[in-house]
């Protein structure tokens, strides 16, 4: 049962039929595969690239499709319900483009941002430092002042595609400790003394790549500074309010096919004489995850809704990215409850499914992070 | 290069098909673009870019056969033509091939006319071979690999055996069979030009056909289910196992 399409128009409707053809013939089966090998699906991207829906929320004169953020997050949605690891590849891309588009110069939305959207190049996101995850603005990666340019050193973790990526923006410290002394780069691959020293071997994503970076002497030129000195937190926390809703887009695609595979095993699946999903507590646990689904789905829309009508949405950003995860993790988990020993061993995908849940209630600000973020926007504090 | 298409709108052959007065129920299920379609639409588009010129999309249906155009067009064709009259309701091959040979002379001159080997929900299989008489051109069937330089095309040409070479002056209609290529998928820019693109639509009094020309000269007796497949054959080996496949596999002309 995927996600009702009733209420979208024409368009919305054409690119979500679309990307459903993709997934069904591309993306689907062959996730499994690069999932196993631990293996970045690099045709997959170059697909993506070619469908056009590498810079959906971006303006068409810079090579973007000029749609609304809306319905860039359904892309998203269908893609996790597919493949997660393919959706945190381009909910991350986008993410490094959005603060390109914000933030940098004209030069700078030629000569990357235009590459970013039309596929040519892909985009990372850089801040988390051994010594500063959820404390980010605490990190110590330094950018010196150096031949008219900066000259980075230091080292990052936990970065996506790190070293797929083909330009990487990357949060240093120009200036004092703090929030103000961080300065936001774009560093192109290959840039010397720039290297992804470590893959990690990861509980799920497989095939999401997340690297240990180090940078060694490495030559950023003024023109590749986004933004002012002392705006790469600021750059950095706008580009998490508006990753946080693909994430939390992400945890609807695999919740929702966590719950698809699941209805299909247990209105199949034959126990006592009938299927086990004619008991009613198993269709108690069915209507639960559905419910959830459809509210995290409702929740992160809204949010994305008041984005594109240009309100402030960093709390409901928080809110959704912080359920939709949450429902994600609750979703997969009965999914496999109610797949009983098959959905412990990786013939059925949910196993898969759940441990690829956990990742969405880390990544881009921990949902206690989000719950930090949540109280103080109410309180005031 | 001129290059017309035949494309049809037909029930999606991936949902179980239901019958209605004899016929496939076509109102109120899901369309999509005959699969067989996208290898001529591609094999239309491959030249396009070779040669230069214009792919234009030929088809006959009702309005919701807009849906397969608009597909082809996000495909990257230039633009489309809809025959569509309610007095076309159950056309046989013979009918849809003149409604689409007056279509297509409409349309203006062509140098070639490109259609799937037949349809994947009418399957007969004749309506391409009409429609070439009909337009009075040399017709290249089957066609798995194309060239065209100079105002010829050189075709392989798929039989039973192996394939033929066949070479035809233009204008010309050929026939593509399913894996002639790998039809692209429409991308999101594409889609958005597409609803751009001119699409006519034309009823058959705009073709000048008399309804005597569209009145099917065929009717369908009756319709029954395909026997259902019987289970295979169990050879429980017992020293002769090999030699009964052997025999078996000889008796399917297999070896």
């Amino acid at each position: 049962m995927p996600a009702d399409l009733r209420l979208l128009d024409d368009d919305e409707r054409s690119l979500v039929g679309l990307v459903r053809e993709f997934c069904d013939r591309e993306a689907r089966p062959q996730s499994h595969d690069f999932e196993s090998k631990e293996q970045d699906p690099a045709p997959l991207y170059r697909q993506l690239a070619e469908l056009g829906i590498t810079g959906i929320p971006f303006p068409e004169e810079h090579g973007g499709a000029g749609q609304s953020y809306s319905t860039y997050l359904l892309v998203i949605e269908e893609l996790a319900h597919a493949y997660l690891s393919l959706a945190i590849g381009l909910s991350v891309h986008t993410l490094c483009a959005f603060a390109v588009n914000q933030f940098g110069t004209d030069a700078q939305k030629k000569e990357v941002l235009a590459r970013l959207t039309t596929g040519e190049w892909f985009g990372a996101y850089s801040l988390s430092e051994p010594g500063s995850g959820s404390d980010a603005a605490a990190l110590s990666t330094k950018a010196a002042r150096s031949n008219g340019g900066y000259s980075l050193n230091g080292g990052k973790v936990f970065c996506t595609r790190g070293a797929e990526a083909d330009v990487v923006l990357m949060m240093a410290r120009t200036g004092p400790e703090g929030a103000r002394g961080i300065t936001a780069f774009l560093l192109e691959k290959a840039t010397p003394g720039f290297n992804g020293a470590k893959k990690e071997d990861k509980m799920g994503w497989r095939s999401s790549p997340t690297w240990s970076l180090t940078l060694d002497d490495v030559e950023v030129p003024d023109s590749r500074r986004l933004g002012d000195e002392g705006i790469g937190f600021k750059i950095a926390l706008a580009s998490l309010d508006s990753g946080r809703l693909g994430i939390a887009a992400c945890g609807i695609g695999l919740a929702q096919a966590a719950l698809d595979a699941t209805l299909a095993f247990t209105t199949d699946r034959e126990q006592f004489g009938r299927p086990v999903a004619a008991n009613e507590g198993v269709q108690f646990m069915l209507a639960d995850m559905a419910t959830g689904i459809e509210a995290g789905r409702r929740l992160y829309r809204h949010a994305a809704r008041l984005r594109d009508a240009g309100e402030d949405y960093s709390l409901q950003a928080a809110q959704a990215k912080l359920f939709c995860t949450d429902v994600a993790m609750k979703v997969t988990t009965d999914a496999v409850q109610l797949h009983g020993g098959y959905g412990y061993i990786t013939e059925y995908p949910v196993e898969r499914f759940m441990r690829e849940a956990k990742g969405l209630q880390i990544v881009e600000g921990t949902n206690q992070i989000q719950r930090y973020v949540i109280g103080r926007r109410l309180t005031g504090a | 290069m001129n290059i017309v298409v035949c494309v049809k709108h037909i029930p999606d052959p991936n949902i179980p098909g239901e019958l209605e007065g004899g016929r496939l129920k076509r109102s109120g299920v899901q369309g999509v673009l005959d699969p067989g379609d996208e290898f001529g639409v591609e094999t239309g588009l491959q030249l396009k870019e070779a040669h230069g010129g214009e792919v234009t999309l030929v088809s006959m249906g009702p309005p919701t056969a807009m849906e397969a155009i608009r597909r082809g067009l996000s495909m990257g064709a230039d633009k489309g033509l809809l025959v569509s009259d309610d007095a076309l309701q159950g056309a046989c091959a013979l009918v849809t091939a003149r409604v689409l040979a007056a279509a297509i002379k409409k349309s203006g001159p062509f140098d070639l006319v490109i259609a799937g080997v037949e349809s994947t929900d009418g399957y007969t299989g004749t309506m391409p071979s009409t429609l070439a008489e009909l337009l009075d051109v040399p017709q290249v069937t089957f066609v798995k690999r194309l060239d065209s330089a100079d105002g010829t095309i050189r075709a392989d040409r798929q039989t039973a055996e192996g394939y033929q070479v066949v070479e035809s002056p233009l204008p010309a209609l050929i026939t593509v069979t399913a894996g002639v290529n790998s039809p692209r998928y429409a991308s999101f820019k594409g889609i958005m030009a597409a609803k751009k693109k001119p699409v006519d639509n034309l009823s058959i009094g705009d073709l000048g056909l008399s309804s005597e020309e569209v009145t099917s000269m065929q009717q369908i007796a009756s319709v029954g289910s395909a026997e259902a497949r019987k289970a295979g054959e169990v050879i429980e080996d017992d020293g002769t196992g090999a030699q009964r496949v052997a025999e078996f596999l000889k008796e399917a002309k297999v070896i």
